[in-house]
């Protein structure tokens, strides 16, 4: 993984100090609250229901073992022993004390980590495939490319007070792990189809929030070289025409739907043109010394593990169904990606306490060649595991309550923080991940509904991706009381689409039995071993608005 | 406007008169600073001022009506109305890097000390800082980091 340079470790260095000097200053009242505000966000501080919370940056989502190890510390020093995976690859800490804040980012520093741009109206953390590398069928890892991105992005000092916040994603893969078609600018690796060389696709104005929308081409091929220039220019174009009147039109989406996407792209080329040639242009040698950073692991001779694996699954069915559903088959032979389960039926979806981050940390060191990587859908990843390592580590997995085999099914539950923690929040969400748990609690159903997708928001601006859940559920206030809004058919991945509302809200009771017609309909209706997703979009949403509202 | 401006790393004070949109225009070989409508609508007359001369912009403005006179120009202001809005940060970089615009470059408005590092890098040369701020600490602010990705 990407190993800071002296110039790194002083900018995050002298990131602190800079903080510190704001935060001290807030605290003396020299800086007003309105004044701090921006500077705090920009930073990853906010001040939520109970107490300030801190997010912290997990650059494409990708952690070393050292630096899971100092979340952990930071979990049990300052916060109440646990953090929280959030949608965008990072993790952030819900009880924290403001004064603390610039010594935990001190530590932070220690380990090549930051808080910097994880909020505030700029280029937020740059998310990727968090299988990028170890997956099959990938054209080239994103990740050298994030990196680089990153890099121009940090501190960028023309956009650093944008019209809104600005949401970055990459993926290398056919399959769309990164969800590259709802951010502000999607990169998908592709190949030109006339030379073969690998470049890029570009996407712009997609995105979630009150205003949903699928991002649109702008560019279907754009050589390497040209990555920064053509995100400069995309982003100059923003900065200065999107709108700031009025928080909810201020997104890339709006500007891009309002202008059309022919006027929007005819600007940012024109724009592109003058900066084409200009010093952000990246060269082989840079490219290749950003890509030396991400060379495969030497993965050991393929001795298979398949025989050892088995024999386990003949005696332990338990370990048979982890194995299916938690485990995936890797790029290199003999090899295992696993996924651990962050969705116990107990816990919050993505908590993860201090123990469990130790342990995490542990086991990469011992089978993962001491790398871990967070999911925007709320899990972690041991992306490279030796198949004769499989089944001990699902023991020590299991004693970490970290290996429910739930993995793609409905209980792998991605979710927002909601009004339990959210000061924006107009429901509860982590309460109707616990209702769904408990009400779906047969694993061999779940088994037979195949991969199924509920993604949860406790407000409009979509932090849980709902419209993007094969199921959403969006929490609504109606006069005080928490309903939930249920749509149904939506996909973040190559496929992409946005849900569609099967009809009134229904009361926070009844979310999960509501499910249950809607899985009743599925089960009756289905075609062979057709998936949810699919059966929805042939079906349409009336039979389903029939089962649930009669 | 402030009195004390931020050139460089010095406090200087203003010697810059700022017109405002209907007085007369001073038939004296002073340093005016003109607004961008009254630049443009009566062109002939300000450019023809015989001291020197600076256009304030708003940060809606269009800085590439300003690309053949800016040999004529010793100052342009661009406005912040909030320290938040960052529109004036793209149309300083414009005037710098792809016009080659070389005299006094001032940020106005909501100008905080926090963003000194930031407005430096996108060309600014001076600033009018918000009254509220420290302004005798206010160099210390400008170079918080040793370096820069971009």
């Amino acid at each position: 993984m990407y190993q800071y340079s002296s110039v790194d470790q002083r900018l995050v260095e002298e990131r602190v100090v800079q903080f510190r000097d704001q935060t001290k200053r807030y605290l003396k009242g020299q800086l007003s609250e309105e004044a701090f505000r921006p500077l705090r966000l920009m930073n990853g501080l906010y001040f939520q229901t109970h107490a300030p919370m801190l997010r912290i940056a997990i650059p494409y989502g990708l952690l070393s073992s050292e630096q899971l190890r100092k979340l952990a510390y930071v979990a049990r020093t300052y916060d109440r022993s646990y953090g929280h995976l959030t949608t965008r690859q990072n993790i952030q800490f819900n009880w924290l004390k403001i004064e603390q804040v610039p010594d935990l980012l001190a530590d932070l520093a220690t380990v090549q980590m930051h808080a910097i741009q994880t909020s505030g109206n700029c280029i937020r953390n740059i998310t990727a495939d968090h299988m990028a590398g170890a997956i099959e069928g990938e054209l080239e890892d994103p990740r050298p490319y994030c990196e680089i991105m990153r890099q121009w992005s940090t501190l960028h000092p023309e956009f650093s007070f944008l019209p809104r916040k600005f949401k970055i994603a990459m993926s290398g893969a056919q399959n769309d792990r990164a969800a590259t078609q709802v951010h502000d600018i999607g990169i998908q690796i592709v190949r030109d189809p006339s030379t073969e060389e690998v470049g890029f696709r570009i996407l712009v104005g997609g995105g979630l929030g009150r205003t949903p929308v699928i991002g649109k081409v702008i560019r279907d091929f754009l050589p390497k070289k040209h990555l920064l220039s053509y995100l400069e220019a995309i982003l100059r174009i923003y900065n200065l025409a999107g709108r700031r009147d009025n928080k909810y039109k201020a997104r890339l989406k709006i500007l891009v739907n309002s202008l059309g996407i022919e006027r929007f792209t005819q600007l940012v080329e024109n724009e592109w043109r003058q900066l084409k040639d200009s010093s952000l242009t990246l060269d082989d040698f840079s490219i290749t010394q950003f890509r030396d950073h991400f060379q495969p692991f030497e993965y050991a001779p393929a001795t298979s593990g398949k025989d050892a694996i088995a024999a386990k699954r003949n005696n332990s069915p338990a370990f048979s169904a982890w194995y299916e559903h938690n485990t995936q088959s890797h790029k290199v032979a003999g090899y295992r990606i696993v996924t651990l389960s962050v969705k116990a039926p107990q816990q919050a979806p993505g908590d993860l306490t201090d123990v469990q981050m130790d342990g995490v940390a542990d086991l990469a060191d011992q089978y993962s060649f001491g790398q871990i990587r967070v999911s925007h859908e709320q899990n972690l990843i041991l992306a490279d595991i030796a198949e004769a390592d499989i089944p001990a580590l699902w023991r020590e997995l299991v004693a970490l309550d970290l290996a429910t085999p739930n993995i793609g099914s409905l209980t792998d539950i991605i979710c927002c923080p909601g009004l339990d923690f959210c000061s924006l929040a107009n429901a509860g969400a982590i309460p109707i991940a616990k209702q769904i748990n408990a009400r779906f609690d047969d694993l061999d159903y779940l088994y037979d509904l195949g991969e199924i997708k509920i993604k949860i928001s406790g407000c409009m601006n979509a932090c849980g991706h709902h419209h993007v859940g094969h199921i959403g559920i969006l929490g609504v206030d109606k006069k005080g009381e928490e309903w939930y809004q249920i749509t149904l058919g939506g996909s973040a991945e190559e496929n992409a689409s946005l849900g569609k509302i099967i009809g009134p809200s229904v009361p926070k009771d009844d979310v999960a039995e509501t499910i249950a017609k809607i899985l009743d309909t599925f089960i009756a209706n289905r075609q062979d071993q057709e998936s949810f997703l699919d059966a929805v979009h042939r079906l349409g949403i009336p039979p389903f608005k029939e089962a649930v509202y009669g | 406007m402030a009195d004390l401006i931020l050139k460089g790393e010095l406090l200087v004070t203003d010697d810059w008169r700022f017109l405002d949109a209907d007085e007369p225009i001073p038939n004296l070989e002073q340093s005016l600073v003109f607004p961008f409508t009254r630049w443009l609508d009566e062109h002939e007359q300000c450019i023809n001022h015989p001291g020197h001369k600076g256009v304030a912009l708003e940060n809606t403005d269009c800085v590439t009506r300003l690309l053949s006179d800016l040999d004529e120009l010793q100052l342009i202001c661009i406005d912040f109305p909030s320290a938040v809005d960052g529109r004036g940060y793209s149309q300083a970089r414009i005037l710098r890097e792809r016009y080659g615009y070389k005299n006094e470059l001032r940020a106005v408005g909501e100008v905080l000390v926090d963003q000194l590092f930031l407005l430096k890098r996108c060309g600014f040369n001076a600033f009018a800082l918000q009254a509220d701020q420290m302004v005798c600490q206010a160099p210390k602010y400008l170079n918080p980091f040793s370096s820069y990705y971009q």
